[in-house]
């Protein structure tokens, strides 16, 4: 009982939170904004519908659509620590992006997130059949596992990025920032709210699927159909959101890691709550990014990176909580 | 009702199981023998968990190897050994997941009250909001065996289902079993290791050593010196207590 | 460890003889590197190739070594310093020592005070990272995952803090994670020389103290050794000679890995006597061989490194997925 009363706190803070929030990503940034006469001064409004909207409604997007990506990895690996940072997913769709960049370079951004998506989709595949070899007495091989799969995968995005002159190009899919984000160039990652729409819609099955193979089957879930399923929801998310404002770590391991704790692994109750503080947690990070080195802007993905990677350490270290 | 026929199964070079033929009707039946025997084997086999490589099973009549996944579901379930359960679930969610067959994840009263009954059923009703994660390994086993009752198929497959129970709740599931069973005519095939527990709460006994099936009777026809003999490999005392067989396996 | 020291050992003189087949090989790798392709002013060439010769010993030798150590001290084959976060570590220590100081005050201090400051501040962070992990008996895999995590949190944050300093300076970190042999500086050969020859020599001294270092924490104690001095004292040996190596050369995180599998792929054995002179002298073979190659083949040293840390890579993998039945 003290688990739902808990559960519904977090809710109510959360969303004040998001109010909070949102309205101060609308209005911060290198000009500031006026509240007061936004309606009268029509360079402000523009600013406001062009640059500040789409880059608060993309980090709403990414940040739900990461967090319960991971949420739904963690479900197929049987595993608390893997996300698509940290199974070559991310990794993927760079690859897939760099490809297409160097052999159709004028294809349109919705080819390029198409085939992100297969590649990310091939990457994960071959981490989760590898994956799934590895002893489960053992939880941490996991995501060690996933991490140097993705440094190998990276390191040669790198290199051929390197020797194809397109360093420079690579370093924000592999770094994200939503600086660059304007109406009309970041559309793309509504569909992540389709992803997630999809996952909700499944969220009984997948709960099932994370309790093995076996208790699937015996359930009468198609286990190879839901994998399946998972994969594509995991790497249209990571993929879109590569290309739209590249990699950003350690949101789908975090935020789904902290929800579990005080909510538990019941997607049906947990999803909307990880959605929920993924984007507050992307959005704290942002307007961090903002701030810090004011008019001056830091990417999402270094600050996440040192928030991210403490709150992973945390997580790894914390003895398992009772009751 | 199990009917199992000409049934081998084989594991690259290994052969495991070799030309089973049974039938196992209601009641309560052991399923025994001796480490290696493929009992755990012919019971994935029944659940559809491996795929059949030779012969048949049906289970109430239904081919388990052409029937969809979700009819098949609702026909028998299953508990395996030792299941690694790391998700953090409350114990009525991961109870009442076994209503899915029949209701794909939207709850009505009906179901509401099969997991209020099963949660009764294994004393688990005080357990109910608890996360299985921080329950001792015995309360763990009993929410997933009352997962697997909830599933309210008239088969149901347990694998070693004594394992981390306590002696009390030992005995206790055993006596639950065998009163399901026979009230609800239910077929419940259990693989025990203590050969005790089947005498005296099960039916029948099915036998298995080396992959070949090697008696399936009657619990009072199996349980005597030579037949214990020959599954077992060596000779053991049976003497009667009350009205139950006790098998001196230990001396 | 203790597993692996119950095999069969190699006959004494057969490891005795690849150390000096090691040793033969390097040298002969060395003068190939210092004489072959020489054209121009032939005195002021061979200087260049000289200093550019010692520094790469030096990176060689004190990865080979403090790898050596490491993964004894932490009873595994599977682990190099730099997998655990310790390089960068201290690209983060360099970094936050220029934020500390101000840009410019950063600029006007002698180098080997920097690179003094810089080790003092390794090894002290070294100590609190990791010493818990080492005294107490953590999961090793926790123990791998927590320093890949640390690694990164330090680039993280090396990059967030250099933002911090200079906004444009996003390729900062791009920059410091290729490492790069092409030119050394001087003055921190001196310096690095003098830590990695002090390393090394500590190291060959107490090598019977890590043959029982390597039976692990019970039998160790069991045996008479202050665990927990033994273990700091090994620890600061390690944080030093990694930051040796990076101030050298810049980050290298699978080359000790793979130098390391190497060398006791080939002399068989564990003693410390042999696999160290050995692992040294592969890694020189390996670092002085492949810059060799990169001068008259390839052209880039960047290449080169790219390519051994893919090796690596796979090496660890593949050792990563053998032990898992272990």
């Amino acid at each position: 009982m003290g688990g739902r009363a808990a559960s519904m706190r977090l809710v109510a803070g959360a969303l004040i939170s998001l109010l909070v929030l949102t309205l101060c990503s609308l209005f911060v940034g290198v000009s500031v904004l006026d509240p007061r006469h936004l309606i009268a001064d029509p360079d402000a409004m523009n600013l406001m519908l062009a640059s500040r909207v789409p880059r608060t409604l993309a980090i709403l997007l990414a940040g739900s659509g990461l967090a319960i990506a991971g949420l739904v990895m963690q479900t197929m690996a049987r595993n608390r620590f893997v996300e698509p940072s940290t199974a070559g997913t991310m990794q993927g769709a760079a690859l897939g992006i760099l490809l297409v960049t160097i052999f159709v370079p004028d294809a349109s951004v919705l080819a390029k997130a198409a085939i992100a998506t297969l590649t990310a989709l091939g990457t994960t595949s071959v981490f989760l059949a590898l994956a799934q070899r590895l002893p489960p007495t053992q939880p941490f091989l996991m995501p060690l596992f996933g991490l140097v799969y993705g440094g190998v995968i990276g390191a040669g995005v790198t290199y051929i990025a390197w020797q194809t002159d397109l360093l420079q190009l690579i370093e924000v899919w592999l770094n994200g920032e939503f600086s660059g984000v304007l109406r009309g160039r970041y559309e793309l990652l509504w569909i992540t709210a389709i992803c997630v729409a999809l996952a909700w819609y499944v969220a009984d099955r997948l709960t099932i699927m994370s309790l093995g193979r076996e208790a699937s089957v015996g359930l009468g879930v198609d286990y190879t159909r839901m994998l399946q399923l998972g994969l594509v929801i995991v790497s249209g998310v990571s993929a879109l959101t590569v290309v739209v404002v590249g990699a950003i770590p350690f949101v789908g391991l975090v935020v789904p890691a902290l929800v579990s704790r005080i909510a538990g692994d019941n997607l049906r109750s947990t999803i909307p709550l990880v959605g929920l503080i993924g984007t507050l947690l992307v959005l704290a990070c942002d307007i961090a990014g903002r701030l810090l080195r004011y008019p001056y802007e830091i990417p999402v993905g270094t600050v996440l990176g040192v928030v991210g990677a403490f709150a992973f350490l945390v997580i790894l270290h914390a003895r398992p909580r009772h009751g | 009702m199990i009917e199992v026929e000409g049934v081998s199964f084989h594991r690259g070079p290994a052969r495991i199981l070799m030309d089973i033929s049974l039938s196992i009707p209601t009641g309560v039946t052991a399923l025994i023998g001796p480490n290696g025997a493929g009992k755990s084997t012919l019971m994935a086999l029944m659940a559809r968990l491996l795929p059949l490589q030779s012969g048949s099973i049906r289970i109430a009549g239904k081919p388990v190897a052409t029937t969809p996944g979700p009819e098949m579901a609702r026909t028998v379930s299953i508990l395996r050994q030792d299941p690694n359960v790391s998700s953090r679930l409350r114990v009525r969610e991961l109870v009442g997941f076994g209503r899915f067959p029949h209701s794909r994840g939207r709850l009505n009263a009906e179901d509401n009250r099969l997991i209020d009954e099963a949660l009764e059923q294994f004393d688990l009703t005080a357990l109910a909001d608890r996360f299985t994660d921080t329950l001792s390994g015995g309360q763990r086993q009993r929410a997933m065996i009352a997962m697997a009752y909830c599933q309210g198929s008239d088969t149901m497959l347990l694998d070693e289902p004594l394992n981390n129970l306590d002696m009390f709740y030992a005995r206790d599931l055993m006596r639950k079993l065998h009163r399901v069973a026979e009230e609800q005519q239910k077929t419940i095939v259990v693989v025990l290791h203590d050969i005790n527990h089947a005498g005296t709460h099960a039916d029948r006994i099915v036998a298995l050593r080396d992959g070949r099936l090697v008696v399936n009777d009657r619990t009072a026809s199996v349980l005597v010196p030579q037949t214990l003999e020959a599954i077992f490999g060596y000779p053991m005392e049976v003497v009667t207590v009350g009205r139950s067989p006790v098998v001196l396996h230990h001396r | 460890m203790a597993e692996a020291m119950a095999g069969t050992p190699a006959p004494p003189h057969r490891s005795r003889r690849m150390v000096v087949a090691t040793c033969a090989i390097a040298a002969a790798v060395c003068a190939l590197f210092l004489f072959t392709g020489l054209r121009g002013n032939i005195g002021f060439v061979l200087g260049l190739r000289l200093s550019q010769l010692i520094g790469l010993v030096q990176v060689a030798v004190s990865i080979a070594i403090s790898t050596v150590v490491f993964q004894t001290i932490t009873g595994n084959r599977i682990l190099s310093p730099s997998i655990m976060g310790l390089d960068a570590l201290y690209l983060f220590c360099q970094t936050a020592l220029v934020f500390a100081m101000g840009g410019f005050g950063y600029a006007t201090l002698p180098p080997s005070w920097k690179f003094f400051g810089e080790v003092a501040l390794m090894m002290a962070f070294s100590t609190v990272l990791f010493l818990p992990m080492l005294r107490r008996r953590t999961d090793m895999m926790l123990m791998i995952l927590t320093g890949f995590v640390l690694g990164f949190l330090f680039r993280s944050l090396s990059a967030l803090i250099a933002r911090l300093i200079d906004p444009n300076a996003f390729a900062v970190l791009q920059g410091a994670s290729f490492a790069s042999f092409q030119s050394f500086d001087d003055r921190l050969l001196v310096v690095g020389g003098v830590l990695t020859a002090c390393g090394t020599l500590f190291a060959w001294r107490v090598r019977h103290v890590l043959d029982v270092i390597a039976l692990g924490r019970d039998a160790a104690i069991g045996l008479g050794l202050d665990w927990n001095r033994w273990v700091t004292g090994l620890l600061l040996l390690v944080a030093a000679l990694v930051a040796t190596s990076t101030a050298l050369a810049g980050p290298l995180a699978f080359l000790g890995l793979l130098v390391v599998a190497l060398a006791e792929r080939l002399c068989a054995s564990q003693r410390h006597g042999i696999l160290l002179p050995v692992a040294a002298g592969v890694a020189i073979v390996v670092l002085v061989g492949a810059q060799t190659m990169a001068r008259m083949g390839f052209g880039s040293a960047v290449v080169v490194s790219v390519i051994v840390e893919f090796m690596g890579g796979f090496v660890f993998l593949a050792i990563l997925f053998a032990r898992r039945r272990g």
